[in-house]
């Protein structure tokens, strides 16, 4: 099976009627045609993928190893640079584009993106911990409350603590294709995807589909 | 213009009446049974209108059978035959979740007279 992808940014979310009136909730997501900028092989890299550009860039904003980088594909400077594994990395030819024709309506994708960051969030946001009593002399409002016994006279390991949440890659598997809009590149997905608006996501034919 | 609004366009409805909160509404719902299509009136005072674009609602509150029901509807829905106004009402909110604890004269909404 060939790969389908495309990166885009996600818009914003809205809700469409389908045609028994019945509320179908999508995501807008902006793509744009990627170009593959590099090829890696077997020989040279180790390992066979290809290389997508998304997002063109100014060429102001670009260095001397960049431009040189980019030219060799003989495509637009790009902000964002990702690789993909494939099986065959010979069936691809550099400065080929991957456009919104790889996606028909009710196929199933995989989105992948960067969840929002909460900064360091305490157990309640994170684990979905219960708070405890808010009045009675309580004062544990919304602490984690008892790590462990007093027996081990040590804390087990993965106690669930307050850390860092969110802004990590999230994929979502098996969304549905609402509608393929191709003469503005946008793409309807149903239900949520991954990470704020105008964030980077990228959509994949689902591997369990 | 805003991509999401540009998505919504086509699934907006056109021949809507500018109904707002207090106003009497009479909803024509369309109800399928089975094969075929009938029509159902809903008549009631609008008194909540939310959203915008093509998340738009509006809910209706009638009393039936001393039962307070609530029906709430999306704008552009397209089961929706048409919204006709019957009796526009004089409100002082946008909100008008106080009729839920009022029954009979008190329940009444005065007309709006230009």
């Amino acid at each position: 099976m060939t790969q389908k992808v495309i990166m885009g940014k996600k818009v914003g979310m809205t809700q469409i009627f389908a045609e028994d009136g019945k509320i179908i909730p999508v995501t807008v997501v902006e793509t744009a045609p990627s170009v593959i900028v590099q090829i890696k092989d077997e020989a040279r890299d180790g390992y066979k993928a290809i290389q997508l550009g998304f997002d063109v860039k100014r060429e102001k904003h670009i260095n001397k190893p960049e431009k040189g980088h980019f030219a060799k594909a003989e495509a637009a400077p790009t902000k964002v640079l990702k690789e993909f594994r494939v099986e065959d990395s010979g069936a691809y030819s550099l400065g080929q584009t991957f456009d919104l024709d790889q996606f028909a309506v009710g196929d199933k994708v995989d989105v992948t993106g960067t969840s929002k960051g909460h900064g360091f969030s305490s157990t309640i946001k994170l684990w979905n911990f219960r708070r405890g009593p808010m009045g009675h002399g309580s004062k544990n409002h919304r602490r984690p409350a008892s790590a462990g016994a007093k027996g081990p006279a040590r804390i087990f390991k993965g106690k669930k603590s307050p850390a860092r949440y969110g802004n990590e890659k999230v994929t979502v598997q098996n969304l549905e294709v609402v509608k393929v809009i191709p003469e503005n590149n946008v793409l309807l997905i149903k239900g949520a995807v991954p990470g704020a608006k105008k964030s980077v996501v990228i959509v994949k034919n689902a591997v369990k589909a | 213009m805003n991509l999401v609004d540009f998505v919504e366009q086509p699934y907006l409805r056109e021949n809507i009446p500018p109904f707002r909160v207090g106003d009497t509404v009479k909803v024509h719902v369309k109800i399928k049974e089975g094969e075929k299509e009938r029509i159902q009136v809903y008549e009631g005072v609008v008194i909540a209108r939310k959203g915008k674009g093509a998340t738009e609602t509006f809910t209706v509150r009638r009393v039936s059978y001393n039962v307070g029901v609530e029906r709430t509807f999306p704008v552009h829905s397209p089961k929706l035959e048409k919204i006709e106004i019957s009796r526009r009402g004089k409100v002082r909110r946008a909100k008008l979740y106080y009729l839920r604890e009022r029954t009979g004269k008190a329940a009444r909404i005065k007309e709006l007279r230009k």
